[in-house]
């Protein structure tokens, strides 16, 4: 009944660059700055946002707590955990490595 | 998240959707508040249900909450089949109850480690071969002086320790007047630091203090009885007591949960061997001998040592041997010595009940099978008609082992409910056994703690009865395939064909535990059938001692007391009482020939003690006030035909010559009716009755120090005069005490305890079989009908006549009974010749033995049918086609 998620592994990573740079997001505004940084052209569902941001909190990369915001209105908001760090390098150089790779099958074809 | 919130998550469902469900809103009044369309948000984001689900495998222990949802959803199936559940359960409930009571007692007397430092060290010497006429025997008495011969040369390998066997006795602690019993044990002084003991208070008497004889009266009591018989008082030390005629001192208590090396009785106080007036004896074997192997010390060495001093001790003393065959001399002296391990204790009541134990042990399981061989049709007929749900779970993407985790979850609540009965069940029972082989002379001790031991197997059970059950029914359900089962199922013959070879092992099982169940009966009826040769009903025996010996007159005297009690008809005196277990062997030699192999048993009797008795007297006369021993005796006509064969004694002499040497010329005055001597089973053995009244060598009248009262008396339930009596026995005259009293009846129902277990417990578990045996058959038969309600229906629609469809309907079933019972009987066979020596006079092959169970079978099967055949009959062709 699992779906796994084609995203999920660069969905990881960017949540958790952005979390790295900027602490304290909550879902709605991940949703938002991985639109407007990727200048609208990545745009993480709300469908396998949410999933994917429990699932890093059971594996203890990111934490979550409430906060009210000055609107009034309360959110949960994550932060990166210390083991969240780590996954965040491990999950850079992956990708620098997969990136890097693809584009030298791209460059000799 | 840690794991234990997540599991903790698992039960509190209901906050962590709260919590999902408020930030998922909060997403959205985040993205209103961003100027986007509220509609369009909503639609943007999906069903909040498909995220939640999505989200909560993340915040929740999966395989928990699957198992929360089965838990709760197996309850709910139980409770829909309410009374098969139930009956499901108790059936389970009574065969592990069964079980584990019976792990209990066989745990408490044949497994159980003894509570001593190293009970792997210890060994118990026997000696094997063939007895003095020619029988093999096994026996684990020794005399002392060849036990000091043996400790010599075990030195190095094994401290020897000699224990007495434990003999109620009567001792005084205060005055005379007040006797008390007490288990009383003999035993070397190496004993307690051999078996790495440390006393509760005071000390032990050591070796040292037990080297020579009667020199240290001193005495060591079990935690128990001090607990028992002095509320723990520390000033027990140095309190005296009163055992036959030696005072002794107590010294010291033992430490707790010690109470001797024998499962089954409680050892009260310890006393050193020494002061056992047979430990300068040669020729009285009364204690057992066991081994404390030196760690790292070969056995087979050290038993051939032993072997050889105890051949050459027994030689040396058999040179004496005057009067026997050279037959037994040489049957006697080719024994050979063995060892086994002691490490659970040594026991009478071990060797008399291992294997009735272990049968019982046998039977029990097959019953647990049979319960679960039904609970698994029960199941299995519960999962087919759940093949749709399961299809549809599977259509659904349910996994395999999902499914057979959500069948055995159903199992494990069955079982742990029937566990949880089944204790209650083991809690009583097994003491209840205890009672029931356990009598006011000789009550059975036995451990039986509640500890890791019982608790372990219980779990081990659970969980072998739990996969037995619950396993097979779980694969075949989750092998479900979806397309034929939505179809309306697949070939039906599959699934029914599991469920009849469990019909089969049912039935075979089932006539196996009621044919033995049959034979235990048939040996019990036997037992009590057989003529006694005198009337035990209304017959009290007094024991008695005379601590320093009386007169023949004085015991006399006493006699005649008895004798003016009311009620009394009649009163004589004897040795012993028949059938208490003693007997007196010795050579006998007929007209000056050589001795026979076969030895002549002997009981001393006064006048009338025939008619107090009930004894026929066949020929000849009685014995006279004025005979002595030796002189004239009375036998009986087992004698007569073993020794003079079969012609009129009377008139004729034997020669009988004892142990020590010393003959004796005996003239045949007459001739009783056969009874058995010594105990029932082994049939009637030749016994010559001599005069109570006796001379020694020199000629001088011997003043005997015990003998018995045989009273008749004309109550029906003599024990209502054992008061008077037994104050008129002791006061008549002073010099006499009463030890014990008894019924003649209950030394002849104390001959069949085991049997009458063997055979109340063998009904009882047969019982229990036969009735879920028809349980089962009834559920299955039962359950098919209502499966082929249509092909019925149809058949009937077509012309099939009711005996054509209760063919349909039985012909299967009953094939796999006829499998089952002939598979019964090849079981049965087996295995009554593997338990012959539990039997008495009853032959397992005999066809009434092996036709009633059959019969009984046959009947329960008939029982079980009717419902379903009836059922069968009744459908209407007419509804089951406008039900469909």
């Amino acid at each position: 009944m699992k779906k796994i998620d084609s995203m999920q592994g660069s969905l990881n990573l960017l949540v958790l660059k952005l979390l790295s740079r900027r602490p304290g997001l909550h879902g709605y505004s991940i949703m938002t700055a991985i639109k407007e940084s990727s200048g609208e052209v990545l745009q993480a569902e709300e469908g396998s946002l949410y999933p994917a941001l429990h699932r890093m909190e059971e594996s203890g990369w990111i934490r979550a707590k409430w906060v009210v915001k000055e609107s009034g209105r309360r959110a949960r908001t994550y932060e990166l955990t210390l083991v969240g760090k780590k996954q965040l390098a491990v999950e850079e150089s992956r990708w620098e490595m997969v990136s890097s790779a693809i584009n030298r099958v791209l460059l000799e074809a | 998240m840690a794991w234990w919130t997540r599991a903790v998550n698992a039960f509190r469902g209901e906050r962590v959707n709260r919590l999902l469900d408020e930030e998922f809103e909060s997403h959205i009044a985040e993205a209103i508040a961003d100027g986007r369309d509220p509609h369009e948000a909503r639609r943007a984001f999906g069903s909040m249900l498909r995220q939640r689900e999505a989200s909560r495998e993340a915040r929740v222990t999966g395989w928990l909450e699957g198992m929360r949802a089965d838990v709760v959803f197996g309850w709910r199936q139980l409770r829909r089949n309410r009374v098969t559940s139930v009956a499901a359960v108790l059936s389970l409930a009574l065969a592990i109850g069964s079980c584990v009571s019976a792990f209990r007692l066989i745990d408490a007397l044949l497994l159980r480690p003894l509570p001593v430092s190293h009970p792997e060290r210890l060994m118990a010497l026997s000696r094997e071969g063939l007895s003095w006429e020619g029988k093999p025997s096994t026996f684990d008495g020794w005399a002392y002086p060849a036990f000091q011969r043996m400790r010599e040369a075990a030195r190095g390998s094994a401290e020897l320790i000699a224990l007495s066997y434990t003999n109620r006795s009567d001792l005084t602690f205060a005055s005379d007047a007040e006797m008390e019993k007490g288990s009383v044990q003999y035993v070397s002084g190496a004993m307690f630091e051999g078996f790495g003991l440390s006393p509760s208070l005071g000390r032990f008497f050591t070796a040292e203090e037990d080297r020579v004889p009667k020199a240290h009266p001193y005495a060591v009591l079990s935690y128990d009885f001090w607990t028992k018989r002095f509320a723990r008082d520390p000033k027990v030390i140095g309190r005296t007591f009163r055992l036959e005629d030696e005072i002794f001192e107590v010294v010291g208590v033992g430490p707790k949960g010690f109470a001797g090396m024998e499962p089954g009785t409680a050892t009260e106080i310890f006393l050193p061997t020494m002061m056992n007036p047979w430990s300068i004896r040669r020729d009285v074997t009364w204690h057992r001998t066991l081994a404390v192997m030196v760690p790292g010390a070969e056995v087979e060495p050290m038993r051939a040592r032993l072997d050889a001093v105890s051949r050459g001790f027994e030689a040396e003393r058999a040179k004496n041997f005057k009067g026997l065959s050279q037959q037994s001399i040489d049957n006697y002296l080719n024994q050979h010595l063995v060892l086994n391990s002691a490490r659970a204790g040594v026991s009478g009541l071990q060797t008399d009940y291992r294997g009735a134990l272990t049968w019982l042990g046998v039977l029990v399981f097959l019953v647990l099978l049979i319960a679960c061989a039904n609970v698994a049709n029960l199941m299995t007929a519960l999962a087919s008609a759940r093949a749709r749900e399961m299809a549809l779970r599977v259509s659904l993407g349910a996994g395999r082992a999902r499914l057979v985790q959500m069948v055995l979850v159903e199992s494990a609540m069955l079982a742990s409910m029937a566990a949880a009965v089944g204790a209650l069940l083991a809690w009583r029972f097994a003491p209840i056994v205890v009672e029931m082989i356990s009598n006011a002379d000789n009550p059975v001790r036995l451990d039986l703690p509640a500890d890791w031991r019982v608790f372990g197997f219980g779990a081990g059970l659970l969980v072998a009865v739990m996969l037995l059950f619950g396993l097979m029914p779980a694969l075949r359900a989750s092998a479900v395939k979806p397309m034929s089962a939505l179809k309306g199922g697949e070939d039906p013959h599959a699934r029914r064909r599991l469920t009849h070879w469990m019909i089969a092992a049912q039935v075979a099982f089932c006539f196996l535990v009621v044919f033995t169940a049959g034979l235990f009966v048939t040996t019990f009826q036997r037992l009590s059938a057989l003529p006694l040769g005198y009337r035990p009903d209304g017959v009290l025996v007094l024991e008695m001692v005379a601590p320093h010996g009386q007169p023949p007159e004085a015991w006399d005297e006493v006699a005649s007391g008895l004798r003016s009690v009311p009620g009394v008809t009649g009163v004589a005196t004897s040795g012993w009482p028949l059938m208490n277990g003693s007997a007196w062997n010795d050579a006998i030699a007929v007209n000056g020939g050589p001795p026979n192999v076969e030895l002549g048993y002997f009981l001393s009797v006064s006048p009338k003690w025939f008619e107090t008795m009930g004894m026929a007297l066949r020929s000849g006369r009685d014995l006279r006030d004025s005979d002595v021993l030796p002189g004239a005796v009375v036998v009986n006509e087992t004698f007569v035909k073993d020794f003079f064969h079969g012609l009129d004694p009377v008139g004729r002499s034997f020669d009988k010559t004892g142990d020590d040497g010393v003959q004796n010329h005996m003239d045949v005055v007459g001739v009783v009716a056969d009874a058995p001597y010594r105990n029932l089973r082994e049939g009637i053995l030749p016994v010559a009755f001599l005069p109570f009244r006796r001379r020694d060598a020199k000629g001088v009248v011997e003043r005997p120090n015990g003998g018995t009262f045989v009273v008749r008396t004309a109550a029906k339930n003599p024990r209502t005069m054992e008061q008077e009596l037994r104050k008129k026995a002791a006061g008549t005259r002073a010099g006499f005490r009463v030890t014990n009293v008894r019924t003649q009846q209950e030394l002849v129902d104390g001959q069949m305890v085991r049997e009458r277990l063997l055979a109340m417990l063998g009904v009882f578990f047969a019982a229990v079989a036969l009735l879920l045996a028809g349980i089962g058959l009834y559920g299955v038969l039962n359950y098919s009908v209502i499966q082929r309600r249509r092909e019925i229906g149809i058949r009937v629609a077509v012309g099939a006549r009711g005996g054509a469809i209760a063919g349909l309907v039985l012909r299967d079933v009953l094939a796999m009974v006829a499998v089952g019972l002939i598979a019964g009987v090849g079981l049965g066979l087996a295995a009554a010749r593997s338990i012959e020596t539990l039997f008495y006079q009853v032959k397992a092959s005999d066809p009434v033995a092996l036709a009633i169970p059959s019969g009984v079978i046959l009947a329960a099967v008939a029982f079980a049918t009717v419902p379903a055949v009836a059922r069968a009959l009744r459908i209407q062709p007419v509804e089951i086609l406008r039900a469909e």
